[in-house]
């Protein structure tokens, strides 16, 4: 399966390589030409069926390829290894987790005193994540230095499966749920010229987009993410943002972008017309690529849809099937409106 | 003029959503030689050289945006949740009326078993009661991503007026009034009436792209240190146009802080110097566009500032016009 594979492929903001080298194998049998640039944004493109090529419009959609994670800052005398934190990550959820470390993916552990060991106050603690440390198994800087390197990555190790009723959960569904989406989608004939851009160092400070936007120069662009979602029981009604199985989340505003009003009028407007299920993304936090991408150059016209998954930005986050087919499906008949109709205004 | 501060000031337009946009227009069309409209909502009016002179290309710009308040959920009952869009204070927004863009009001309230004291006067807490029953009823008038904003006339105090959305609507009103006074220039002129500015100087950065010019100039607002226990500047309303000397966005180059001075002093005007401590305008965005652009800034000082009662004083904006008029109208170094 696609998402799994995408899933667990190791690509932490700044590597991004085996995600890469992934999407470009699928990729290849249904597209004309791509490119990789300095900062490392895949762009593929596809055109439209020949003869029909004169004004049609240029469209980006952008997935971001990394994920959150972790980079290797120190090794320690006795061989557990400090690190910095690569992303977004909670401290709490942390501690004895499993990992993989560096190009070779050593497993470790990060490590916590057992419970038995901890004074009753320490039980109260959260532990900071420059507290913590990954194990590898080396006893020694020395043997931890013939496996791992200061700078190194790591991830979360991945656990993918199916579960539940149409339900997977794995780890970095953030974005190779975006990622899987834009595959799909080049694997059909769309009226528009296309590119698919997988976009590197996301999760730092949305750095690929914006260089990957300036080349390409899209009329319009969608952003596809995995976005957050609290559908569980603790959260009050109006804090659950999204909803599992309620199909595509579309974006109204977040802290880096306003939603372009007349693309958003077009997939709800296709989104009702052939009855896919949609819900808003019911908040303004957090912030993503459609940010840089639309103040590069003269602006550019761009939206956000994603699908739902919950528990992101950990180990293991959740996401419905039906979520992502809809997404594929709703991005494919807004693509199919643009380029035969233009937007709805 | 006041006419035009009454127009501009009440209608509606909230960052991403600038309505406000089409008044402007109807204003300006008529003294501009060419009017377009860009991908992020930004309206751009050119003005072209009265002579054969080719000066410099010029920016001048004013955000049309305000802030406001975007619905994030509406519950079964029919109450609307709701977050900031810009700068919002949640004590001043609290018993608010507010307005859509399709004309529904609405007021501000909140979860009163939850708020003990001040500390609890928290957006989160908040919501807006449009007067629907249930969900369906709210949804025939609202929807997910709707904003509102402060809902006021604008209102005279002796010589002052006090309206929402001074803040940027009196910079539009003077950059407007700029143009339909501006007989001869030398120069091709952009008059740009920014949109985002409120969510992050996003519609000038996008503009002062595609314009590419030598020379630009924000009119904004600066809040002042006039009222009891003021902000700390030197900052009065009616004692003339503020000449920016830095904000959180932008230091002013010294050959445009001193050319601005220049100009307003051999010409009598009343100015003041700005040394903002918060805060930043469309000029950081534009002075950092492609290889950098020389910009300054004439703010109208303004009381009050992001609250529905924004106060300024007419004098301000007059010398602002007059010292705007003069720069643009003439060739100039830098």
């Amino acid at each position: 399966m696609l998402i799994q594979r995408l899933s667990e492929a190791f690509g932490v903001s700044g590597n991004e390589e085996e995600v890469r080298n992934l999407i470009l194998e699928e990729a290849k049998p249904y597209i004309n030409h791509y490119w990789i640039d300095a900062l490392g944004n895949l762009i593929v493109y596809k055109g439209p069926k020949e003869g029909k090529e004169a004004n049609l419009p240029k469209i980006m959609l952008a997935a971001h390829m990394d994920e959150i994670g972790f980079m290797i800052s120190h090794i320690e005398n006795n061989g557990l290894l400090r690190f910095e934190k690569v992303g977004g990550i909670d401290d709490r959820i942390l501690p004895s987790k499993e990992v993989i470390v560096g190009k070779e993916k050593i497993p470790g552990v990060i490590g916590l005193k057992a419970i038995h060991l901890q004074k009753p106050h320490e039980r109260q603690q959260v532990m900071s994540s420059d507290q913590l440390l990954i194990d590898i198994g080396a006893r020694s800087k020395e043997q931890a230095e013939k496996l791992v390197k200061i700078g190194d990555y790591a991830t979360f190790t991945p656990r993918f499966s199916d579960f539940g009723k149409d339900l997977l959960k794995g780890k970095a569904f953030d974005d190779r749920v975006g990622c899987a989406v834009l595959l799909e989608l080049l694997k059909e004939d769309l009226p528009v010229h296309l590119y698919a851009a997988f976009t590197v160092q996301e999760e730092i400070g949305l750095r690929g987009a914006g260089v990957a936007a300036y080349r390409i120069n899209p009329d319009y662009a969608f952003t596809v993410e995995g976005t957050t979602c609290a559908d569980i029981p603790v959260s009050e009604e109006h804090n659950k943002v999204t909803r599992l199985g309620r199909g595509p989340a579309i974006s109204f505003m977040d802290r880096t972008s306003i939603a372009d009003r007349d693309l958003v009028r077009t997939m709800i407007q296709q989104a009702e017309e052939h009855n896919i299920p949609y819900q808003w993304r019911e908040t303004t936090f957090g912030g993503n690529d459609a940010g840089r991408i639309h103040t590069t150059r003269e602006g550019i016209k761009t939206a956000s849809i994603a699908v739902p998954a919950r528990y992101i930005h950990s180990p293991q986050s959740v996401i419905n099937v039906n979520d992502f087919n809809n997404t594929v499906k709703l991005l494919s008949y807004t693509l199919t409106r643009i380029g035969k109709g233009g937007i709805v205004k | 003029m006041k006419e035009m501060i009454r127009r501009f000031t009440e209608a509606y337009g909230p960052s991403g959503n600038e309505l406000v946009r089409d008044i402007i227009t109807e204003e300006i069309k008529d003294y501009a030689d060419e009017i377009r409209v860009d991908a992020l909502g930004n309206l751009i009016a050119i003005k072209r050289p009265t002579g054969n002179d080719s000066g410099k290309t010029i920016m001048v710009d004013a955000h049309m945006d305000e802030i406001g308040l975007v619905i994030t959920h509406i519950d079964e009952k029919g109450f609307l949740r709701f977050t900031n869009v810009g700068g919002i204070s949640p004590s001043v927004t609290m018993g608010q009326r507010v307005i859509f863009a399709n004309g529904t009001i609405g007021v501000i309230g909140i979860e009163v078993k939850d708020v003990e004291g001040p500390k609890d006067i928290k957006l989160e807490k908040m919501f807006i009661d449009i007067g629907a029953s249930s969900r369906e009823e709210a949804r025939e008038l609202v929807e997910v991503g709707d904003i509102c904003t402060y809902h006021r006339p604008l209102e005279m105090a002796k010589d002052r007026l006090i309206a929402k959305a001074m803040d940027d609507r009196i910079g539009c009103v003077a950059i407007a009034q700029t143009l339909k006074e501006l007989k001869e220039t030398p120069h091709t002129i952009a008059f740009v009436f920014a949109a985002q500015e409120e969510v992050g100087l996003r519609g000038a950065t996008t503009a002062a792209y595609q314009i590419n010019p030598d020379f630009a100039i924000a009119v904004d607002i600066t809040v002042t240190s006039d009222t009891p226990k003021g902000h700390t500047m030197e900052i009065d309303l009616g004692k003339g146009t503020a000449i920016k000397i830095k904000d959180r966005s932008m230091i002013t180059q010294p050959k445009v802080k001193d050319m601005l001075i220049k100009t307003a002093k051999e010409n009598n005007i009343p100015y003041q110097l700005e040394v903002l401590e918060f805060g930043g305008t469309d000029a950081g965005a534009i002075n950092l566009s492609r290889g950098g652009v020389p910009a300054g800034v004439l703010s109208i000082p303004c009381r009050y500032a992001h609250t529905p009662n924004e106060m300024v004083d007419l004098r301000d904006v007059q010398a602002t016009i007059d010292l705007l008029k003069i720069v643009l109208s003439q060739p100039f170094e830098l």
